[in-house]
Order: C-alpha cells, then sequence, then structure tokens
C-alpha cells in the first residue's frame, strides 16, 4: 500500500536513482580524468542512497517489490523524483548547474532528516549527509572556476543556470501529501529548506560574479508522477534489458 | 661526473641486483623511451577500455551490478590517473601523451577495439581481459622501475577484484535462465581469442615481436614471454571455465599431460596485427569518442586554468 511513508521514501530513492543515471551517461566523456572518477563517484554515492531508500520503500509497502522491481518495473508516471533531475546533461555547465542547485537541496534536507523520528531514514541521512557535502562542494569549485574563468565559461555558466533554474522551485513546494509524516517529525517539510538554500547558492553565486538567473515560470510535476518527455527515454535504456527477461537474476 | 660506461655500469648492478631504478638515477636513454612508451600504452589502455564497459552502465540489469560497474570503471580513471604519473616521473606530460593517443602515435591494448554487444560482455571482460591483464601485469610488480612497480601493485589488487566480480556476474548467468546462459556462451565465444591476442605476438615463427622482448627482460622490465603468460593464462582460465559450465571455443583446447599445460589453437595474429594498425571493429569509434570528450572539455580546462591564474595573481598582490 502507498502510505505517505512509502511515497516519501521513494521520492527521496526517485531523485537519487535518476540523478545517478544521468551521472553515469558522463563516464568516460569528462573533460579530465579527474572528472570521470568525480562524477562516476557522485553516481555511486547516489545509487547507493537510492538502494537504501527503495529497499526501505519496498519494504514498507509490504507488497514483495524489491529495489530492483521498484527501478526497473515501474513506469514514468509512477516515479516520484523531481523534474531537475531527469534533465538532459547537457554541457558541462548545465551539469554542474543542476549539481549545485540539487546537492546544495540535498544537504540542507539531509541535515535536517538526521533528526527524523524514523530511524532508518535517520540513519540513511546521517550516512548521506557527508557524501552530499562532498558533491556540494565538488559543484561550488566548478561554478566558481566555471562563472569566473574565461568568457567562454562565464557565458556557458549563465546559461547553465538559465536552464536548471525553474526546476529548482519544485524542491520546495509543499506536500500535501507528506504533511502527516511532518507532523509527525518523520520527514522534513521542504518549504523549511528554501531559506538555507537560498542563501547557500546566492552565496556561490556572488563569490563567481554570476547574478541571479531572471525569474522563470517554475515547473514542478515529478512529485505527481507529471514528468517532462526526457524521463520516457531514461527509463527505456534504464529498463530495457531487465524487462527483457522477466524474473531473471542477475 | 662519471663516464657514460661507469654511469651505465651503475645502472645494470641495479637491474641486475634486482633493486629499483628511481626517477632521479641514471638510466639509458633507450630504457627510459620503452618505458615511456610502456607505460603510457598501459595508461591509455585504462582510459579507451572505460568506453566499451561504460557502455552498460545506463543498461545495467540490476541496481547492485550497476554500482558493481561504475565503481570499476572509476576505478580504471584512476589507474589512468596512477600511470601518466608514472611516465611523468621519465620527463613527459599527460598532456604529451594524451596527443600521442589521439594523433594514434601511441598504441592501446587491441581488446578494448571489440564492440560489447550484451550484458554478458561486461562479465566476460571482466573475467576474461582482467584476467589476461593480471597475467600480464603481476610479474611488472617487480619490474626494475620503481614508480611503474609500485603502481602495478596497487592496480593489481583492484584488478584482482574485478575479475572476480566478472567471473561472478558470468557464474550468476550460468546458474540463470537458459537465454542468460546462452548469452554467456556467446560472450565467451566472441571474447576468448581476442583476450589470447592480448599477450601479443608469438615467441617464435614469421610473426615474432620486434625484438623488444629480450631487450625488456635485460632491463627488468619484462619477466616472461609473450607465449609463456598467454599458457599461463590458458591453464589458469580452462578450469574456470569448467565451473562456469560453458566451453571455449577450440575443438583443440586439451589438457597435455607430458607438458603438464593445456594445448591450445593460438590466436589469429593476423588479425591482431590488423586491429593494432587501427583496423579494428571498433578503433575507429573509440579513438573518434576519446577526441570529443577532451576536444568538448577543452574549454572547461581552460576554464580551470584561467581560474587558477587569477586566484594566484590576488595571492601574490596580497
Amino acid at each position: 500500500m502507498t502510505t505517505p511513508r512509502v511515497a516519501y521514501a521513494l521520492a527521496l530513492g526517485d531523485d537519487a536513482l535518476v540523478l545517478a543515471q544521468r551521472l553515469g551517461e558522463w563516464v568516460a566523456r569528462a573533460p579530465e580524468l579527474e572528472e570521470d572518477v568525480a562524477l562516476a563517484n557522485i553516481a555511486l554515492d547516489l545509487l547507493g542512497q537510492a538502494r537504501t531508500l527503495l529497499r526501505y520503500a519496498g519494504d514498507l509497502e509490504g507488497a514483495g517489490r524489491d529495489e530492483d522491481a521498484l527501478a526497473y518495473w515501474r513506469d514514468d508516471r509512477d516515479f516520484r523524483n523531481a523534474l531537475l533531475v531527469e534533465l538532459p546533461n547537457g554541457d558541462f555547465a548545465v551539469t554542474m548547474a543542476r549539481q549545485l542547485v540539487f546537492a546544495a537541496y540535498q544537504y540542507e534536507l539531509y541535515d535536517r532528516l538526521r533528526a527524523s523520528s524514523d530511524d532508518t531514514l535517520a540513519a540513511v541521512a546521517g550516512k548521506a549527509v557527508k557524501e552530499v557535502h562532498y558533491h556540494r562542494d565538488h559543484a561550488t569549485q566548478w561554478v566558481l572556476r566555471l562563472g569566473d574563468g574565461t568568457d567562454e565559461s562565464r557565458r556557458r555558466m549563465v546559461a547553465g543556470l538559465a536552464t536548471v533554474w525553474p526546476y529548482a522551485d519544485e524542491l520546495f513546494q509543499p506536500d500535501d501529501a507528506t504533511a502527516a509524516l511532518v507532523a509527525d517529525g518523520v520527514a522534513v517539510d521542504p518549504p523549511t529548506l528554501r531559506e538555507p538554500w537560498t542563501s547557500y547558492v546566492e552565496g556561490v553565486l556572488a563569490e563567481a560574479g554570476l547574478e541571479l538567473p531572471e525569474a522563470a515560470a517554475p515547473r514542478s510535476g515529478g512529485r505527481r508522477g507529471l514528468h517532462t518527455e526526457h524521463l520516457g527515454f531514461l527509463l527505456a535504456e534504464m529498463q530495457h534489458l531487465h524487462r527483457s527477461h522477466p524474473g531473471a537474476t542477475w | 661526473m662519471a663516464g657514460t660506461e661507469e654511469r651505465e655500469a651503475a645502472f645494470y648492478a641495479i637491474v641486475d641486483a634486482d633493486g629499483r631504478i628511481e626517477p632521479r638515477d641514471d638510466m639509458p636513454e633507450a630504457y627510459r623511451k620503452t618505458l615511456i612508451r610502456q607505460i603510457a600504452q598501459h595508461a591509455h589502455s585504462e582510459i579507451i577500455g572505460m568506453q566499451p564497459e561504460g557502455n552498460w552502465i545506463s543498461r545495467a540489469p540490476s541496481l547492485r551490478r550497476k554500482a558493481i560497474l561504475l565503481a570499476k570503471v572509476q576505478d580504471e580513471a584512476g589507474h589512468g590517473l596512477y600511470l601518466y604519473a608514472a611516465a611523468e616521473t621519465l620527463g613527459v606530460s599527460r598532456d604529451q601523451l594524451l596527443e600521442q593517443l589521439h594523433t594514434r602515435k601511441q598504441k592501446y591494448s587491441s581488446i578494448f577495439n571489440y564492440p560489447t554487444l550484451t550484458w554478458a560482455d561486461v562479465g566476460a571482460i571482466g573475467w576474461l581481459v582482467d584476467g589476461a591483464a593480471i597475467t600480464n601485469q603481476v610479474p611488472l610488480t617487480r619490474c626494475s622501475y620503481g614508480p611503474y612497480a609500485r603502481a602495478m601493485v596497487r592496480i593489481c589488487k583492484e584488478e584482482s577484484f574485478h575479475q572476480r566480480q566478472g567471473f561472478e556476474a558470468l557464474l550468476t548467468l550460468t546458474r540463470g535462465t537458459p537465454a542468460q546462459k546462452a548469452m554467456a556462451q556467446d560472450a565467451l565465444d566472441r571474447w576468448w581469442y581476442p583476450s589470447l591476442a592480448m599477450f601479443g605476438p608469438p615467441d617464435t615463427g614469421e610473426q615474432v615481436s620486434g625484438g623488444h622482448t629480450e631487450q625488456s627482460m635485460r632491463w627488468g622490465i619484462k619477466r616472461f614471454s609473450n607465449d609463456e603468460l598467454r599458457q599461463r593464462f590458458v591453464d589458469m582460465t580452462v578450469p574456470q571455465s569448467e565451473v562456469l559450465g560453458l566451453t571455449i571455443p577450440d575443438p583443440d583446447l586439451r589438457w597435455n599431460a607430458e607438458r603438464g599445460h593445456y594445448d591450445f589453437t593460438p590466436p589469429d595474429y593476423d588479425e591482431l596485427f590488423r586491429v593494432i594498425k587501427g583496423d579494428g571493429p571498433c578503433n575507429a569509434q573509440r579513438l573518434a569518442h576519446r577526441v570529443a570528450a577532451h576536444t568538448d572539455g577543452a574549454w572547461v580546462r581552460e576554464a580551470a586554468a584561467a581560474y587558477a591564474a587569477k586566484r594566484r595573481a590576488e595571492t601574490e598582490a596580497a
């Protein structure tokens, strides 16, 4: 049964899974070998978070679905990730803009989720917050280098931020479905993350000499299974082999 | 200042005593050049080798396998980094070496010019290709050049872990559905001979390697001949194929009690030479992919350099 707690674990797990899939696409394509290592490393951390959260969602649901059943046998209308993480990688600046926005969000989220009254979520957050601290730092360093590097890199960084900016708002939208979880101290209320997130990201952009992107109509829907057109292709690729061999063990 | 002959004698005294030559030691120019070529080719192989496996990251059939594969490809990039660093102790830069790779002046292992057509190929690469690499590389942990030998100690540990993971992935397939088992056999059929060819040309006969072996042995860079290592690999791998329940695609493969080794049909060395010269199934694709990653990333590297220069200037002005 999809209880609010199942939905919450799925949403967090789907965010991590879909972003891990995107970062995995960079491997052997990065600008430097050090970045092949770093991006694979971040993807691996996120995949680890996704596996724990999906397993937990499956256990709570009690319908016998394990991490693979949840990753490979749900269609895009059943995925609960925020739209931001499914956006295509674009160039390195788009990827770093997406990383900064997301890692800064995830950091604030996990930092607070460590105090969750749900022991499993608190334990996941305790481990993940250390990883995400590194992810946020990695993105920060690159936004500074690109924003304050060459004219070309600055132009691309500005464009990258403009590409992802409309998708940041969804991360902080109030979620009626989890209101009870918030009241019970299980979940973190998304709007409470907005202020510390804004403070961090604006600080980075200021140091990089970048202005805040112009306001654009915020996009949302991911948490309700209403995705961009990108997710269907991502899942087709991710799920194809698993679905071609129903019941097989790998 | 010692004369050339004395310096050469000092070099050989270290090599003959199974000591280590270090970056600041005198060494014959030909030794330095051979090592640069060999270490660079080894580093390039790690980097190009990310592609055939990277091809399956997005499609790995379980999250556990996806995590294992991501970790493995990350290790390979790390191996490339150690090896470029080892080569740099000989007075070349990573940029120069990458340029040599991109312009086809330096080579990488022939094996990575074969395509990964199914998931089982990822397991076969772990089992066979990493297995062959370990057979080649374990003796290099005692090679006469210290930085290379030390890099190999670390690399071999990780490679042997990858090899076991590859074997285990294939074992899961051969214990699985008939389609999975067929997938594993098909992968072995396609990867067996390219893996045997990784050891290079034969020691004797028309296609003998160009005389590097003897010189490299004298220098303590190489300790066993291509055919010795190939035989060792076959002897190690055949029993593993039996555990997997897979058939090695060589009707003449059999145990020779007199020799205490398996007899086997050697790979097609004409094919090996064609692949090394650039005419294998994926040579053009692998190189184009590598060059594109480098070219597309140029603006990022330039930005990082410009940023670092600005920060340096600030520090100096302060």
